[in-house]
């Protein structure tokens, strides 16, 4: 095996918490290196117009995701049951090569609620510990709103968010989200500009009385110039944002916002075509000595390294501590061990509307996360749960990311499959067709982990990951709750005739529909050894030199789409490796 | 008389003719062996220069792009091997690296000033022109010193051998160089000569003319290949637009429309010095030369060239150019029955906007634009066809690139779509013919998207 020089710090996985970490850790004057096992990529050439908006080429057969042939995950509703392979992308789309998920998201930048980080604390405070099922294994994250604050500030000016603050330093502000935590300065930029679609939904929902803003994103509203110098292009809503790149330079991802000052960076490198299959411990098992990695040539590689940052996506963190025996994997069976635990997902509900001929919805007008706007009486917890009888809770959104023809091309219901009828149906709602949806909060049970699986192996012949989920009551009440909201909303705005997709009683999790690809947990940040892998500082309890990034350490899921959080967190681990860690290497959080 | 005779006298006289032409040809030559140039050869600096003086050096070698020629695409820098193609075939850089064997480690001051100012080797022949020394030659004793000094200690030896030159014989001979730079290469101006009031005028006169060598794209060369006007003071022809590597390069004089009339002093700067202003974009040659050199020139040199190049009166007299909002309207209103309406607004529209605005400083602004604007259209066609990339600058990390549509557009498409371009928002550019995007599509080659120059696959 070649023993490469040792560096500082290596990251595996370059995505966005990779990029973020990278730039904060070279700024130290560090030797950074990142592993990414996919190739490079960027706007150009990668992502040119008009290739780009090939929706066969990316939307449907994925150019932009992990080859499920070479490694996937493998999924069943039960423990007991046997796991089947996820052969093809249907409910959630993994991201490969730089920058990883963040080139292909719609650009959904929100914050939690403060209630959302101390989610235990809050809800046994307010409702009584009773309130919760006995099987439900929700906890705090151990850091609080307040203390994240400058760090989800931080990551919406590098993003360039397009947004209207709804809560400045204390004081409520008309048209923007009175739900929301206190900001201590608004949005970098205003909101993208409406489309139609979501301006008859937020008048329909004033008129409910509730207060309706646009959906913060980022996906530029205009030219911006970021902290770091690096300036993103404008927006020009063309609906080509989730599993795309953007061929415009305005959707934030690590190409547009960090890369090229940190690319340039004397003391950061980055290999790609760098698979990383385990971190390797010394003799106590109690510090990394760095990471093995297969190359492009399929050559096993030591990386020698003092800090490891795990920062590949989600699943990926789980597995990858499994394989190298960090911390004790979870057992369903005892409730104990914290690797694999707590694994999330989200629920979704969704209404489409036709309308009449006299109504221009023009669905090809889209902007990801632009030009949508949000109903968020419903989730977290911004209302009185104590009558409805479940916990969490989703926003309403009104509008559409994009009207690509073939995924995002809704017929009535009754409409026959395929044959003339379709095609005239298709013709007739395409212009006059758009979409009322709910995001809902997942809970963490304690029978939904992560394991690896006994069976199913990589290409590497690696055991895959596998995924043990379902719904429980608490959801379907949730989304039933919520939909409801979002159907009174529709009912106000007056379509011809709506649909609904909702998942009931007595549903099964259904690998094949796409609902978000908010998969979260397994590596879990919390307040004690015992409950959590990671202390508040996303650092392991158990090897104090790695540090676990992304959705994998939430310890459970929550209504609104994952990215702000992840990057605010990211954030504030890098401050205190920073301030504390690289001073006196060791656990921040004693026991 | 016999026709032998007549056949014997008319060879007698070829003879002759041909004796008397060999002989020029000889005088000629030896005349090159005597007349070896100015500057002393012999000349040498005392002692070792100083940290300062070494970094001044790498400053001014920066304004004179000398990177540019002499590294070669992946190559070491300053190791040379870059070709460059000339009338009569490919010339290859040479290495400039303080290697002794295959490098200039050798060379005394003198023989480095000789080839700097005079065009002159070290072994007493004629550098081909494509190094700039007509345009060196003013270049002052102080500066010489410095790049010496930097190109002796502050650059690292590289062991490259110089690579000869692909031209067949005769025009591989060197020695009737000797007559092109007599001819047409200035003599170095002598030490001290007065400079004109406004210190800021003169420097920028001194970085424009002479390291900065702006005149070789953008000064019209003659049949015999010298530019046409070294300076200001020999004629409005200076900088008034050339072309360069099938690039048609525009004038950096004042004209209103094509020239640089419109631009501001400090978007001149904003350009020199990131590639972008709020209104434009370099692309072609130009890209390269930010990259390289002007990216790292001081505010105050910058300001220097753009004060200078301000102060350059018109060739052409020509009316500004003022914004018509019949094609925004138009656009608006659906309408786009102009040719090259339909294709503007599927291709360009999305960034440079249906008002031809686009958005300061990622996508150009069409209207008003000097490149839109000037009489050859060449470049706008090149830039369609190949698609460009923005260097970065300082506190200009980011590279915007334009994708190539040669794949994409017919040469009517390309020709028509530029028609529309050059002839709305009140640009007054004119129409383009099929015919040169063509020919043009035949002498560059095929469309890439761009790469930043920190992409990995670049390398």
């Amino acid at each position: 095996m070649t023993r490469m020089k040792p560096v500082d710090a290596v990251i595996v996985g370059f995505g966005w918490t990779g990029a973020i970490m990278g730039m904060e850790l070279t700024e130290t004057g560090l030797d950074v290196l990142a592993l990414e096992r996919g190739s490079y990529q960027d706007t150009s050439p990668d992502w040119v117009y008009p290739n780009i908006a090939d929706e066969l080429a990316y939307g449907i057969r994925g150019k932009l995701f992990q080859s499920l042939a070479r490694e996937t995950v493998t999924v069943r509703h039960a423990v007991g049951e046997a796991a089947v392979p996820y052969r093809q992308y249907g409910s959630f789309l993994l991201g490969t090569n730089v920058g990883g998920a963040g080139t292909h998201w719609n650009g959904q930048h929100y914050r939690p609620s403060p209630e959302d980080l101390e989610f235990r604390s809050h809800i046994a405070k307010r409702y009584g510990e009773k309130f919760m099922p006995a099987d439900m294994q929700i906890q705090d994250y151990g850091v609080s709103y307040d203390e994240l604050e400058p760090f989800l500030d931080q990551f919406e000016y590098v993003c360039g968010t397009s947004g209207r603050a709804g809560n400045l330093d204390g004081k409520l502000m008309d048209g923007g989200n009175p739900f929301e935590g206190v900001r201590k300065r608004g949005y970098p930029n205003p909101p993208v500009a409406d489309t139609h679609s979501a301006r008859l939904f937020a008048d329909a929902a004033k008129a409910l009385g509730h207060k309706p803003f646009p959906q913060p994103a980022s996906n530029a509203s205009r030219p911006y110039t970021n902290p770091y110098g690096v300036r993103l292009g404008p927006c020009n809503l063309c609906g080509y944002c989730e599993r795309f790149g953007c061929f415009m330079y305005s959707k934030a991802s690590p190409q547009t916002t960090i890369l090229p000052v940190l690319m340039r960076r004397k003391n950061f490198s980055l290999r790609t075509g760098s698979h990383v299959t385990r971190i390797n411990l010394d003799s106590t098992g109690k510090r990394a000595t760095g990471v093995t990695y297969i190359d492009a040539q399929g050559q096993q590689v030591e990386q020698p390294a003092a800090l490891v940052i795990v920062a590949a996506f989600q699943m990926h963190n789980v597995r990858l501590m499994l394989l190298s025996g960090i911390g004790k994997p979870y057992d369903p069976a005892t409730g104990t061990g914290v690797i694999g635990k707590n694994y999330a997902y989200q629920m979704m509900s969704s209404i489409g509307l036709f309308f009449d001929k006299d109504t221009a919805i023009n669905p090809f007008i889209g902007a990801g996360a632009g030009g949508s706007q949000i109903v968020d009486d419903f989730n977290s917890d911004h209302f009185d749960h104590g009558p409805h009888g479940f916990i969490g809770g989703g926003y309403i959104i009104g509008g559409q990311t994009g009207g690509r023809p073939i995924q995002q091309l809704a017929v009535p219901p009754g409409t026959p499959a395929w044959g003339a009828a379709w095609k005239r149906a298709a013709k007739d709602s395409y212009l006059h067709t758009t979409f009322v949806g709910t995001h809902g909060s997942v809970m963490a049970y304690r029978d939904r982990y992560l394991d690896l699986d006994p069976t199913y192996k990589d290409a590497f012949g690696q055991p895959l990951l596998r995924i043990t989920f379902d719904w429980h009551d608490n959801e379907y009440k949730m989304t039933r709750f919520v939909t409801d909201r979002a159907l009174a909303i529709v009912e106000q705005m007056k379509p011809r005739q709506h649909s609904l997709t909702i998942r009931k009683p007595g549903d099964h999790y259904d690998i094949r529909q796409y609902q978000t690809t908010h998969t979260t947990g397994g590596v879990i940040m919390g307040t004690s050894p015992d409950t959590s892998a990671l202390n508040r500082f996303q650092q392991s309890w158990d090897v104090h030199n790695v540090f676990v990034t992304g959705a994998s350490a939430f310890p459970q899921n929550l209504g609104y789409n994952p990215t702000g959080l992840i990057g605010g967190l990211t954030y504030w681990s890098a401050r205190a490796i920073r301030d504390t860690y690289l001073k006196n290497p060791g656990p921040m959080v004693q026991t | 008389m016999s026709t032998g005779a007549k056949r014997s006298r008319r060879g007698r006289s070829l003879l002759g003719a041909l004796f008397v032409l060999i002989a020029l040809v000889l005088l000629a030559w030896l005349a090159t062996l005597l007349f070896r140039g100015g500057g002393d050869a012999a000349a040498t600096l005392p002692g070792t220069p100083s940290d300062a003086q070494v970094k001044q050096g790498e400053y001014l070698a920066r304004a004179g792009d000398c990177f540019a020629c002499h590294t070669a695409p992946g190559g070491k820098p300053f190791a040379g091997g870059l070709p460059l193609a000339s009338p009569i075939g490919t010339i290859y850089s040479s290495n400039i690296t303080p290697d002794p064997r295959t490098g200039i480690g050798d060379y005394s001051y003198g023989e480095f000033e000789r080839a700097l100012r005079r065009g002159i080797s070290r072994d007493g022949h004629t550098l081909y022109p494509a190094m700039p020394y007509p345009s060196y030659a003013r270049v002052s004793d102080q500066d010489v010193q410095a790049l010496y000094a930097y190109f002796m200690h502050g650059v690292a030896p590289v062991q490259q051998a110089d690579r000869s030159a692909d031209i067949p014989w005769p025009l591989s001979l060197r020695w009737p160089l000797a007559y092109w730079r007599w001819l047409f290469a200035p003599g170095v101006p002598p030490a001290g000569a007065a400079p004109p009031q406004d210190p800021v005028l003169a420097r920028g006169a001194y970085l424009v003319e002479g390291l900065g060598h702006c005149g070789a794209c953008h000064t019209p060369r003659a049949l015999t290949l010298q530019e046409k006007a070294l300076s200001d003071h020999d004629g409005k022809i200076y900088l008034s637009g050339g072309s360069s590597d099938q690039w048609v390069v525009p004038s950096l004089r004042g004209e209103l429309a094509s020239g640089l009339g419109s631009v501001s002093e400090a978007e001149l700067v904003a350009l020199l010095k990131t590639g972008r202003s709020e209104r434009g974009a370099v692309f072609g040659g130009m890209a390269d030369v930010i990259q390289h050199s002007t990216q790292y020139l001081n505010d105050d040199d910058l300001t220097a060239i753009a004060h200078y190049l301000k102060s350059l009166a018109p060739l052409r007299q020509e009316a500004a150019v003022s914004y018509d909002l019949a094609t925004h309207k138009a656009l608006r209103d659906g309408d786009v029955a102009a040719t090259g309406a339909q294709l503007y607004v599927d291709n360009c529209a999305t960034c440079h906007r249906t008002d031809g605005q686009g958005y300061g400083q990622v996508y150009p602004a069409l209207a008003g634009n000097p490149m839109v604007n000037g009489r050859d259209p060449g470049s706008l066609i090149r830039l369609v066809l190949q698609g460009g990339t923005m260097p970065s600058g300082p506190g200009a990390p980011m590279q915007f690139s334009m994708p190539p549509f040669d794949a994409r557009l017919s040469d009517r498409q390309v020709a028509d779509l530029l028609g529309f371009v050059r002839s709305s928002w009140g640009n007054r550019g004119g129409a383009v013919g099929a015919e040169q995007v063509r020919e043009l599509r035949g002498k560059v080659t095929a469309g890439k998207a761009g790469m930043t120059a920190y992409d990995p696959r670049s390398r």
